[in-house]
């Protein structure tokens, strides 16, 4: 059972890998549609997932995959040529397969009853039977195909010994599957992939890549990354201490450790590096699909799909890319006859690029459309309260494009399904900003838009600038660091003016509030007649970090940090320094929020609270039949279900038995003033908020059912501000109640 | 967790990895500790919660060492007296304990567990395991520390550094 388990996973890994370069190939096929390469390609895809489905006994798997490869093969023989229908067909074909797929790595069957394939093989024997033969005996190819006659012929040929191999290596697993068990027979399907690609034209290319390379679980690579890491601090102190020694062997041996160590740690490195193109697979079935429901006739073009990522990164940016690229179809090019009234080309072009700079993974996503006009960005920006008048007239152009990555921002008139809900380019930007990346835009009206996203290359190690504060040295991300500046004497007293209280620095120009390290740490202001200060971005905010000592830089190991500091949004995590000794590494992000700078459009000390305090993760529940409401996450220690014979009463509250005591409920929906409808089910949901109170008491908050987390920045209004709810807010475009929770907490009797 | 799980794990802890912290004696289940160390170079972490002394390198790792002497509510340690480091897992991570002295691995098979008295401080009451409570020991009364909460300093209520 074990083995057909992992006989399937693995089965599921290769058949999503293959289906996303068959996306990738349909397209093409499209756009070229004689191509031999294209449907060889995709032909041996379908064969692969047909021979091990039907081996695993995945029977309508199979069956869907017959009919396409059937399809298939005329198409490859040259008896059928390709059509919007048929292209679609087996678009569809490709979108079943992959549900099916689903299915199996949910239940291990293929059984599912939502995904129904008989119409669609119905479809496509349609075809088989009546569309494709007339094309292939008519013999004369469309009038836009003149030159594959030719290619025809040569298909003819090549395609003899590939008719034969299918027939070969369909025999071969059932004679050997008697006795020889199905890994091996897996090994078939592959070995019948060669005889085809011999006949074929990448046939070597494609042996040598199965050749050359072997999977590997990402456990060990994550474990074989932290294992180098260690290596690489040990290195670091074995060097320090050789150093200074005598002994010219050990100096030596330790030169050549140092050596050995660097390139172990870079290779490793590489081992869990992938290519973006892996993510950009994706696109072309993505950018086909939306432009046709758009009515767009858009050309993607892709540069640099080998830049390799690590992989979790890599992960990471695959939602944002994508709402990127979707952004551009939708609101970037304009229909094919707005473009040729603007005397472009009817086609536009969506171009993704990606290159290596400064130690960063840079990716561009360029659309030749109608461009960004500023003046209607701070016009809605205004209007959607998201900047004050005031603010936007010190704007300069650039920032105000940057608007657009403000929370509930979007300028789309209408919402669509594929972008305009407002939400998408701040979660766009928060998400690289997790990752330590940055996101901005440039745009030109009428000729087009350019967001470019930049990339670390890897999360485990990175260069950074290590300053010292008190006994203590502090990392910095070089990634957030723009220069280091050094004032001493009368220049100190020229350049570093306090406005109302707070410092800040004249640099060429430009006025930079100014923040001590050692006061953000909790120490005295610093004193003296210089100061050292480090210039730090994070996005739209810079500012000036004063530290007391600059070390230098180097590349640091990013080490987790444990649960108890989770809340302090000033670190970013730890490393190890040469010497051994542990040294935070600072958020610089979360420093900037901690320091209270905010970002240099909001320069008033309230928006500064605002954007400090407004990024909160929400749990959003489900109450009184379809009411929503949020409770902040970080009061929420457990989710419990109990059944409803579980509630007792005690006095006029309700109480379950938990951990050896008691939870007393409280409804939430009777709380805020809805009516109950908790208790429909056989089971209550219950949020275990631990009150901080000294008798420390639990509560237990009933609900209907937990809806969602998010992490959103708050625009709370007083709507709906009643007993039990502090306001309301729109939270995924629904208005939510923000629960009162000492209110409610208060309702069980345990004090808050 | 059920009732029956640990009524069952709770009757398999015989043995006991003990320590002081003040007079007060502790024992954690020998499975929950990792190792014992003597005082480690520590990195203050500035505006964690009052509890977090620090952090340390446990051969690569990075660990939260949490001072039990204030998670207890107990004065400070005076200043000459080094902490040693129980290295405890918990909820799938390493973490430090920083208490006083460390006593024997002790057998406490036979002692049934009581539960805490009532006029201990609130502070040590919070921290005695629920199942196991006190086991009173011919010459000595063991405190069986519950070393989940001891390290979630999320709930403490003392936090004079503040979030921000």
């Amino acid at each position: 059972m074990d083995d057909d388990a992992e006989i399937i996973a693995e089965f599921l890994v290769e058949s999503h890998e293959n289906l996303d370069q068959l996306d990738r190939d349909l397209v093409e096929l499209e756009q070229q549609p004689g191509s031999r390469e294209r449907l060889s390609s995709i032909f041996r895809t379908i064969h692969t997932i047909k021979g091990t489905s039907g081996f695993l006994a995945f029977n309508r798997l199979e069956q869907l995959t017959h009919v396409g490869e059937t399809l298939l093969s005329r198409l490859r023989d040259g008896d059928a040529v390709m059509t919007p229908a048929v292209t679609g067909a087996l678009l569809s074909m490709v979108d079943t397969v992959r549900a099916l797929l689903d299915g199996i790595e949910r239940t291990g069957k293929d059984t599912d009853p939502t995904v129904d394939v008989l119409p669609l093989v119905a479809v496509i024997e349609g075809l088989l039977e009546d569309g494709l033969p007339t094309t292939a005996s008519s013999s004369t190819p469309p009038a836009d195909e003149t030159s594959p006659v030719d290619e025809v012929s040569a298909i003819d040929e090549a395609a003899e010994e590939p008719d034969v191999s299918p027939a070969a290596s369909s025999v071969a697993p059932s004679n050997r599957s008697d006795d020889v068990p199905l890994a091996a027979a897996t090994d078939v399907v592959v070995d019948a992939e060669t005889p085809e690609t011999d006949a074929g034209w990448d046939g070597v290319d494609r042996r040598t890549r199965v050749e050359s390379s072997v999977r590997v679980d990402i456990d060990l690579l994550d474990d074989l990354v932290d294992l180098v890491g260690e290596l690489v601090l040990t290195r670091n102190q074995l060097v320090q201490r050789s150093l200074g020694s005598a002994d010219v062997e050990l100096v030596r041996a330790s030169q050549r450790l140092d050596l050995v160590a660097s390139e172990l740690q870079e290779s490793v490195m590489k081992t869990r590096m992938q290519p973006i193109g892996q993510v950009w697979s994706k696109f072309p079935r993505v950018v086909r699909d939306l432009s046709h429901q758009l009515g767009r006739d858009v050309d993607l073009v892709m540069e640099g799909q080998e830049t390799e990522l690590d992989r979790s990164l890599l992960e990471a940016v695959k939602d944002p890319l994508t709402h990127l690229v979707r952004n551009s179809l939708d609101h970037g090019i304009e229909r094919p006859e707005d473009r040729l009234a603007a005397g472009k080309s009817a086609k536009g072009t969506l171009s993704l690029r990606a290159f290596h700079e400064s130690g960063q993974v840079v990716v561009e996503i360029t659309d030749d459309g109608k461009g960004i006009d500023p003046e209607r960005i701070a016009a809605v920006a205004l209007e959607r309260g998201v900047v004050t008048r005031d603010q936007l007239s010190q704007m300069d152009s650039r920032e105000v494009l940057g608007l657009i990555f403000r929370p509930g921002f979007s300028t789309a008139a209408a919402v669509s399904n594929i972008s305009g809900r407002g939400v998408g380019m701040d979660v766009v930007r928060t998400n690289i900003e997790r990752i330590g990346g940055s996101v901005d835009v440039t745009s030109e009206i009428g000729r087009g838009t350019t967001t470019r996203v930049r990339i670390p290359l890897t999360l485990a190690i990175i260069p950074a600038l290590v300053v010292g504060e008190g006994e203590e040295r502090y990392a910095i991300p070089q990634a957030n660091l723009v220069e280091l500046v050094r004032i001493e004497g009368d220049d100190l007293r020229r350049q570093v003016e306090d406005i109302a209280g707070a410092p800040v620095l004249r640099l060429r120009g430009k006025l930079l509030p100014l923040v001590s390290l050692s006061e953000i740490l909790g120490g005295p202001a610093p004193e003296g007649e210089s100061v050292t200060v480090v210039v730090l971005q994070s996005d739209e905010v810079r500012f000036g970090l004063c530290v007391s000592t600059v070390f230098d830089t180097q590349e640091i190991v990013v080490k987790p940090i444990g649960r108890q500091l989770k809340g302090l949004a000033m670190y970013a995590g730890a490393t190890i320094m040469g010497d051994g000794r542990v040294a935070l590494i600072l958020d610089v992000a979360g420093t900037a929020v901690t320091a209270g700078v905010g970002s240099a459009q909001q320069e008033t000390a309230d928006t500064r609270a605002v954007a400090a305090d407004d990024r909160t993760a929400l749990l959003v529940l489900e109450v009184a039949d379809g009411r929503r409401a949020a409770l902040p996450l970080t009061a929420v220690s457990r989710l419990e279900e109990f059944s409803q014979d579980r509630i007792e009463r005690s006095g006029a509250s309700e109480v379950v038995q938990y951990r050896d005591g008691l939870l007393p409920l409280v409804r939430l929906a009777t709380a805020i003033g809805l009516v109950d409808t908790s208790s429909r089910t056989d089971q209550i949901s219950v949020v275990v908020h631990e009150t901080a109170g000294a008798a420390g008491g639990a509560v237990g908050i009933v609900i209907d059912r937990v809806l969602d987390v998010v992490d959103v920045a708050i625009v709370s209004s007083h709507v709906g501000r009643r007993d039990g709810v502090t306001g309301s807010a729109v939270v995924q475009d629904r208005v939510t109640d923000l629960v009162d929770l000492a209110a409610v907490v208060a309702r069980s009797g345990v004090p808050a | 967790m059920s009732v029956t799980a640990t009524a069952s794990a709770g009757t398999a802890v015989e043995q006991y990895c003990t320590f002081w912290v003040a007079d007060l004696f502790f024992g954690v289940a020998v499975a929950e500790v990792q190792e014992v160390l003597r005082a480690q170079p520590m990195t203050p972490v500035p505006r964690a919660a009052g509890a977090v002394t620090g952090l340390i390198n446990l051969r690569g790792q990075i660990v939260t060492a949490v001072d039990l002497r204030v998670r207890l509510g107990l004065p400070p340690r005076a200043s000459d007296q080094l902490p040693m480091n129980v290295i405890v897992r918990s909820r799938g991570e390493v973490v430090s304990l920083l208490v006083d002295d460390i006593g024997d691995v002790i057998d406490t098979a036979g002692v049934d567990g009581q539960p805490a008295p009532a006029n201990m401080p609130r502070k040590v009451q919070d921290l005695v395991c629920k199942e196991r409570g006190v086991l009173p020991l011919a010459d000595a009364i063991l405190l069986v520390l519950d070393a989940d909460r001891a390290v979630d300093v999320s709930t403490a209520s003392d936090n004079p550094g503040g979030t921000p």
